[in-house]
Formats: structure tokens, sequence, C-alpha cells
């Protein structure tokens, strides 16, 4: 299993126990396989999410990554792991401002040393950023930035990607657009897709779905 | 009203630590300025008042066009023209230890003194004591004690009111002091003069009247100091105020939501922009008063250098105490008004043009400040080049300080332009995404740190520039006192009739003796000390010569030429191949022209038979005494024992050279300080601009938190930019400096003293000046980088979850 969450719960500063954010979740994810997480405002969707990157600290249980534990891991490891074996496409896209979009594109690459020049480029002509590639991102339109932060998310091939409302903030048909060109290169690149939202249309259209309700899941 | 006030002040409590640094910039700049404008303040009224205390500031005087004073037959005629004229001998009277003024006057024609008011009232003072031998000394309370230990001087009476080194006497018994009979310095014409006098030009050609000056002769030559000073307490000023804007232009950047949404709930935008003026009126009487407190403090603590260097350089007489004046006070406070207002100005202009519906940000604050980039740096080369055109079409000091605020302000204002070419050329070369994305990213910053940078450019250039001219100022005075100051052994004699004794001896013994011996003179109104000197190799191999005929020293011995110091030569553009005018019937070639530092009149070398010719009756009691350096202590004991010489009365030239550059150290002592003063308010500008930025860099540091670059790595980075730019800034600061250097040596030493100086390079002095710039900007990041190191992560994820 390439993903597995073990009874983890997380409970921010100030929440008592039982009304923490997550309670004693557990899932699975394989390799390659995509998985939809759903739920209302505030069930604790992005938080999973957050934790499944190594982002964040949960209070109890386990996570793994291809059997290797989170709690095992230090600031600096987790950092490791975030640079080779993950990627994340936020909501916000959250492009580096002071870099143009080829350097967007490749910027996860180069740091995790698995900068793949053909790769890259045919994610560029795939997300249809070949015209924009030495704009930068406060010079693109929403769509665009979200392409971009896309293909910056799949260039190093990562394990798995987590991707939190990546269309949240597009208009439907630039949204449906996006979502196909991702799930046709996350297919491609054998990649592992975890990803938050809040539309039925589109945890539809992946293998799994799972309904977070108030910090457990249904 | 007081809701919307209330709803503006809440921006404060949220940010105290923005509050803090606001009013602390404010009170720097505020102290800096104060601190330099309460010590001119003081210096300027003890010169006022010593001068109101000799109670001759107001009234004419006539002195003499050349010659070495007025002839007491002139002084006679004149009177019987029917003109009301009061005569003074004035002259510096050597003492064993020091060297005064000594002031002879008239006491029936003399205007009224105030300093001898109280004397007069007192049972001391005996009008008929003071006319009578011996006559009575009249000086301040320490001079006057100084002036009872000595032997042989009439009773000493006390006038605290008088200036430090000036002793007043009867012009009869001045005479007898100064040796120097039947002349006299000035005559001050009187205030009530009958009608129908003869003019005095045609009476008197060989004088020139002199109007009252608004200046007195101290504030005249002191002048260039004070501007000096003042100069610096501007750049002090202006480099707080990059700190002030920084703040107040954030502070309104981060209410611009709140301003729009206090206009959309119907409050005017006269009534937002009035209370927002309020605020910053209250802001600055805070930050003011702060500041002047501080200011009082450091000029109280600078003060007594600064009395030391106007007293040692310029013989100018200033207190070392300091008192509050209501003065200084308001244009204190009025300083921090006008201040807060130039750095909030534009933020308030803004909030007058803010449309009701646009979007708040502080992303869109960067983005203004750099499309305003280009037209600062347009502005920038304007203004330098203004400053050129200035001392190109005019002369002056003032000339020459447009020409370092063009330069300075141009470069501090082309500043962001250059350094974002730089880091586009850097980031062009970077090798690896994280090199590539520090370069971009120091460059997305620049407009958030760009005042603090140009406040730190400002403060290098200046160390840069001021450290050269006084380095190089004292390898040249070293260099010169070398050539100067060229005898092994000084000694003064406690009298004429011992100097011919000594001199006799000096003969018998076989001791290369060289006299010195000068006249005091004028040349066109102006005082000029003639020397004159005996043919000896001392001078042929050491003197200072800047420029000078090939046969110059041969001509001065046979007593027909003359050589001239550097400052006679400038002011009154006189050089080799001119003629000198000394007296109506003394004539003489200029063969050379030699440099004459710490010294602001005119000075001149004649052969010495010539000028006791002229001066039969000048003092002779110094003399320079050539011999092995081992045999100095043996010599002073055997002149100790034969003519029962004081030590003070000989000097060897080490103690010499020593004491001398003592004093010059003493100086600078002022400038060195508000030197580490500036680049300590650059170096604070860095942090507070950092700290500004702080809210804004999490968006920014976030993505690159994420995709795998832990907060120690990007803590450290933080670091790195900061002394990345700092290093830039200095390698910009560096050639400014030194054209800074270039300036102060070349443009405005000349106007000021009178004196060029070589410039040296001290590439040591640049190095220090990198590691304290280095040190200052990454201490400056030390704080956010710790506070970014310690950031939790939840914190950083805030920015993705778009919950800030």
């Amino acid at each position: 299993m390439l993903l597995s969450i073990r009874n983890v719960t997380k409970a921010y500063p100030g929440q008592p126990p039982e009304r923490a954010v997550l309670r004693d979740v557990s899932m699975e994810l394989g390799a390659g396989e995509t998985l939809a997480l759903t739920g209302e405002s505030g069930s604790g969707k992005s938080t999973l999410l957050h934790l499944a990157g190594a982002l964040d600290h949960f209070d109890r249980g386990e996570i793994l990554l291809d059997d290797q534990p989170y709690s095992d891991l230090g600031d600096a490891g987790r950092a490791r792991l975030r640079r080779g074996q993950i990627a994340v496409v936020f909501q916000q896209f959250n492009l580096v401002a002071s870099l143009t979009v080829a350097q967007n594109i490749s910027f996860h690459a180069r740091l995790s040393a698995q900068h793949d020049t053909n790769w890259t480029e045919a994610l560029t002509d795939r997300l249809g950023l070949r015209d924009l590639l030495d704009r930068y991102p406060e010079q693109l339109s929403g769509g665009q930035q979200q392409r971009v932060a896309i293909a910056r998310a799949l260039a190093p091939r990562p394990r798995l990607l987590l991707a939190d409302e990546p269309t949240g903030n597009l208009d439907e048909a630039a949204s449906e657009a996006v979502m196909s060109l991702m799930l046709d290169l996350v297919a491609d690149s054998g990649t592992a897709l975890f990803l938050v939202t809040h539309s039925e249309q589109i945890a539809g259209r992946l293998h799994r779905r799972l309904h977070l309700r108030g910090g457990t899941l249904q | 009203m007081r809701a919307t006030g209330q709803a503006l002040l809440s921006h404060w409590r949220r940010h105290p630590g923005q509050l803090l640094l606001l009013v602390l910039g404010l009170a720097m700049a505020t102290a800096l300025w104060s601190a330099v404008q309460a010590i001119n303040g003081e210096a300027r009224r003890s010169y006022d008042q010593a001068a109101q205390q000799l109670g001759a500031a107001q009234i004419d005087i006539l002195v003499p066009r050349a010659g070495d004073g007025i002839a007491l037959s002139r002084y006679v005629a004149l009177r019987r023209a029917g003109w009301q004229l009061a005569p003074v001998l004035e002259g510096r009277w050597r003492l064993p230890d020091r060297s005064v003024t000594l002031q002879g006057i008239d006491l029936l024609s003399h205007p009224p003194i105030p300093a001898l008011a109280q004397l007069a009232n007192s049972d001391e003072m005996d009008p008929l004591a003071l006319l009578q031998p011996p006559g009575r000394l009249i000086a301040a309370p320490g001079l006057a004690r100084y002036l009872r230990t000595l032997p042989d001087l009439p009773p000493v009476l006390e006038a605290p009111d008088l200036p430090p080194d000036r002793v007043i006497t009867d012009i009869a018994l001045a005479e007898e002091l100064l040796n120097r009979s039947g002349a006299l310095s000035r005559l001050l014409v009187l205030r009530e003069q009958s009608p129908g006098l003869p003019p005095l030009s045609t009476l008197a050609p060989e004088l020139i009247r002199q109007a009252p000056s608004e200046k007195t002769s101290a504030q005249r030559l002191t002048d260039s100091f004070h501007l000096n000073l003042t100069a610096f307490g501007l750049l002090s000023f202006a480099v707080g105020l990059f700190i002030v804007h920084g703040m107040i232009g954030l502070a309104f950047e981060q209410r611009r939501g709140l301003f729009r949404t206090l206009r959309a709930m119907g409050v005017s935008l006269r009534g937002l922009i009035a209370l927002l003026l309020v605020e910053l009126i209250l802001l600055a009487l805070l930050a003011g008063g702060l500041g002047l407190i501080l200011g009082f403090f450091l000029a109280g603590a600078l003060l007594p250098d600064v009395a030391a260097t106007l007293r040692g350089l310029y013989g100018a007489p200033v207190e070392g105490g300091l008192t509050l004046r209501p003065l200084w006070i308001l244009s204190g406070l009025g300083m921090a008004l006008a201040g807060t207002f130039m750095a909030g100005g534009q933020a308030l202009w803004r909030v007058a043009r803010l449309p009701l519906l646009s979007a708040p940000g502080v992303q869109s604050w960067s983005a203004r400040a750099r499309s305003g980039h280009r037209w600062q740096a347009l502005g920038g080369a304007g203004l330098a080049v203004v400053g050129v055109l200035s001392v190109l079409l005019f002369d002056g000091l003032l000339a020459g300080f447009a020409l370092l605020a063009g330069i300075m302000l141009g470069t501090a204002l082309a500043l962001p332009v250059v350094l974002s070419l730089l880091l586009t050329l850097l980031q062009r070369s970077a090798r690896g995404p994280l090199a590539e994305w520090v370069w971009s990213d120091m460059r997305a910053q620049l407009p958030g740190l760009s005042l603090a940078l140009m406040a730190l450019l400002l403060a290098i250039a200046a160390n840069i520039g001021v450290g050269t001219m006084v380095s190089s100022f004292r390898l040249t005075f070293l260099g010169w006192m070398d050539q100067r100051l060229s005898a092994e052994l000084y000694v003064t004699a406690r009298n004429d009739a011992e100097g011919a004794a000594l001199q006799e001896w000096f003969r018998q013994e076989g001791i290369r003796a060289l006299p010195i011996r000068s006249l005091d003179t004028r040349y066109n109104g102006t005082p000029l000390r003639v020397y004159g000197v005996i043919d000896d190799a001392t001078y042929r191999g050491n003197w200072p010569i800047l420029e000078a005929t090939t046969d110059s020293w041969d001509r001065i011995a046979e007593g027909r030429a003359i050589l001239i110091n550097e400052q006679l030569a400038r002011r009154f553009d006189l050089w080799t191949g001119d003629i000198l005018t000394l007296q109506a019937d003394w004539e003489l070639p200029i063969v050379g022209v030699y440099s004459d530092y710490g010294n602001p009149n005119g000075q001149a070398i004649v052969s010495l038979p010539d000028l006791l010719e002229r001066a039969p009756d000048i003092p002779h009691r110094q003399f320079g005494l050539r011999l092995p350096p081992q045999d100095v202590a043996a010599l002073q004991s055997r002149l100790q024992d034969s003519f029962g010489l004081p030590a003070s009365a000989m000097i060897d030239q080490v103690s010499l050279k020593r004491e001398s550059l003592a004093i010059f150290d003493k100086t600078f002592v002022v400038t060195g300080a508000l030197n580490i003063l500036t680049l300590g308010v650059a170096g604070f500008a860095i942090l507070t601009s950092l700290l500004t930025l702080w809210t804004q860099r999490q968006p920014q540091l976030a993505p690159v938190w994420a995709l795998g670059v832990t907060r120690a790595q990007l803590a450290r980075l933080e670091i790195l930019r900061s002394v990345l730019l700092a290093v830039l800034t200095w390698a910009i600061a560096l050639p400014l400096g030194l054209a800074l250097a270039w300036v102060l040596l070349s443009v405005i030493n000349v106007e000021a003293f009178g004196w060029k100086l070589p410039l040296f390079l001290f590439p040591l002095d640049w190095l220090r000046l990198a590691v304290l710039a280095i040190l200052a900007a990454a201490l400056a990041a030390l704080i956010p980088a710790r506070r970014l190191r310690r950031l939790p992560p939840a914190d950083l994820l805030k920015v993705f979850a778009h919950e800030r």
C-alpha cells in the first residue's frame, strides 16, 4: 500500500479531544489509485490532506508512506518526503510569485533532482502552457495559474499527488478541462491521487470516494 | 467620529510592535538632528556672548589694508580731524604654558564692556589703578588664577563673563606685554560722530573700514565646521525618515480595507483625512518628545569634544555645558512634525484618492512601488546633474554641499533600479532552483526593502567618504608634521632678554638653533603671520612645499622672495610668480606655496634678516634646535640648570607630534560618533523593514516550504538574503563613498579651510565597513528568521487554506 492512515486523531489548540477536527481516521491508498475525499466545510478534509502530505503533525495514530512512518520523521525528513515523493496542488494555486511560469514548472522537479526535460516539455504542451513560459504568475488568469500548479506538481513524477479543491476557484468549463487533464496526466505518470473536493461530479470520476463528517470517515 | 477614531487606532493596538518601531524611528531621527542643532546652537551662543561681552559687536572698525598695525600717528591725525575713535591693541600673548589673546584698550574712550560691568560696581575695581602702573589685568576666573601663579605680572582681577582665553588691560600695559609700541591693531569708529567730517578714505587710505558683520569672527571661522555637523545631522534625519516613511506607508496600506469600509459606511473623506492627520500629529509629538530627550543627552555627551575641537582648531570659545532652551524644543518638535508629514504625505494623498470600490491588498503596495522606481531613478539622475551643475556654475561652500547632496540622494534614489538590474543578472547566472529562487525573491522584495537599503547606502557611503577624508587628512597631516616639525627640541624663553641669552648660549655651545620669529600683520584686511627664517638645510630639505621655483630658498635667503601657505594662495588667488604686497614699500615675488594644516589664516615665510629690518621688535623667544635625538634629554637638563627653564618651556619633537596628533584625532571624534550612529539607524531601518514585511513573507515562503524546503533552510536563506542585499548595497556605496571623499577633499575642504588634500585609499576600512554592514543586516534578519524557524506548520498552512 502506498499511503496508510491509521487511527489518526488531530485537534487544534484549544479543541477538546471529543471535538477534535479528525478522530480515529483510517484509510489506505494504493499506487496509481485515485481517491476523492468529500465533506462539508469544516469537516477536516484539508486537515487530513495536509497530514497525508507531511505538512502538519497529528496527535495520535500513524501515517505511513511506503511503510515509512511519519512519526519517525523530523522536520528535515518530512521536507525530504515532500520534496521527493509527494506533490500538492492547492486551491489558491500558490505559485512562487517571483519565478516565471517555466521556472515554476521545473522548480519542484529540480529541487528533488528528478528533473526530466522531455517530461516537463510534454507537460507544458499538454497543459497548453507553451506560450506562457516567460510570464509571471500575476500575469496569468486563474485557470492558467492552476494549470501551471498541476504541471509543477507532476513534473517530478511524485508517487502521491495531493490536490485540495484544485478547481474550487475556477468556473465550470475551466474546472472540467483542468480536471480532465489532471486525471489523464496522473494516469500516464502512474501517480496516486488523493483529491479533496466539494463536487460530486468530480468525485464520481475517481476510482474511490470517501466522505468525512464531523471528523470521522463515513 | 469617536467610533471612527477608535476603529483607526485599533490598528495600533493590534500591531504594537509596528507602533513602537515607528515611534523609535522618528525619535532617533529627531534625536540625531536635535543633538546637532543643540551643539551648533550652544557654540553660536558662546560666540555671540563672547562678542557681546566685549562690547564691540555692533561697531564699525578700521583695520590696516596691509601691514602689521596702525601707526599711532595715524590715530592721532584722525582724532585731530574730528573722528571719534577708540584704539585697540590686540595680540597673542605667549605665556610659559599657553598663549592667550591680550586686548589692550583705552579705558576712557572704549565703549562700555558688559563683561566688566559687574566688576565696575565692585570694590576691587579702581579706575585709577587700571591706568596707573603697575596696572591691572582682567580675565575669566580660570585664566586669572593661572596668571596669578606667574611672576612679575600686575594684579589680576576676575570677570566671570569674559571669554576663557582673553585678557583685557590698559593699552599702555598691553604694549609693554606684547612688546609692540607705537602700533595699534584696530580703531573702533564710535557711534557719535560730528557731521561733515572729512572722509576716512581720504584721511587714511591705508585703512579699511569694516562694518559690524552679523557674524562674529569666531562664527565665520567655524561656519564650515557647523555646516559639516548640520549636513551630518540632516543625513541622519533623512536616514531616520526612511524608517518612518516605510512604517507609515505600511500602516496606511494595511488599513486600506478599513478606510474603504469606513467610507462605505458614510464617513466623509474630509473626516477620514482629518482623523488621520490628528493621528500623525499625535505620533509626531510623541516621537518628537522622546527624540528631544534622547537628543539632549546625546548632545550633552558630544558637546565637550566639540568644544575641545572648536577651541583647538579655531581658538573659538565654547563652554562645555548644555542648557535646555524653548526654541530648541520647538524646533525639534517642528522637525518631527515636518518629517512625519514628509514621510506620511504620500500615504495621505493616496487615501484622499482612494476609490471606494478598489480592492485592498498589501501586494498592490509593492506593485506600485516597483512601477515608481523607474521614475525615482530618473529623478535621482536629475538630482545628481543639478549637483554637478551647481558646483560648475557657482563657487562657495553651499555649491559644494549641493554637489554632495545631489550625488548622494541621486544615487540613493537610483538604488532600487540598480539593485534590480544586478539581481536579474545574478539570477541568470544562478545554478540550481533554490539559488534561482533566492535571487528572484530578493528582487521581488526590493520594493519593501528599498527604503531601508537606501538608508544603508547613505550610511555606508557617508562612512566611507568621511572615513577616507579623515584618514587621508591624517596621513597627510602625519607627513606634514614630519616635514614641518623637523627640529628635535623646541624651546620657548620667558621673555626676549632670555631669548637673546639663549641664542648666545646656543652659539657658544655649538648647537644648531633655528629662531622661530614672526610678525602678525594683515593682508587685504585679513590676518597674516609672516615668519622670518634663516638659511638652513632643515627648511630646504623638509618644508612641505606644494609648488615652488627651483631657486626658491636661495632667493628667500637673499631677502628677495616670499613663500606663502596654501590658504593665502587660494583665498587671494596668489601663486608662484605673483607679487605679494606686505607693506606699501615691501613687495616680494612669490616663489612657492606650502601646505599648512590646522590653521585657518594666511601665513608667509621671508628671510629673517629682512623681517628684522622691517620689524626689529618682534618677539624673540622661540627656537627649534637640531641635535641628535639621543642628546635631547641631556640638553633639556642643561637648559634647566643654566636658565631655570621650566619643563613646559621645552618640548621635544616626539611629544609635540603626539600632542598635535591627539588634537587632530579629537577634532574628528564627533564625526566618528555621528558616523556610527547613522550606521546604527540604517541597521535599525533594515530591521523595521524586515519585521513589517514579515506579514507578506508567509505567502511567499509557504509554497517553497510545501515543496520540501525546511523551515530551518528557509530561515538561513532569509538571513543570507538580507546579508546579500547588504553586500550589494555596500558594493554600490563604495564608489559613491569615494566620490564623496573626493568632493570633501577637493571641493569642500578647499572652500571651508583653504587647503586641498590628496585622496588615499584604505581598503581595510572598506572591509571593516562591509563586515559591519553584514553584521547589521544579519542581526536585523535574525528576528524574522528565528520567528520563521519556530513558526508552527499550521500557521504556514493557513496560507493554503486562505484563512489569512
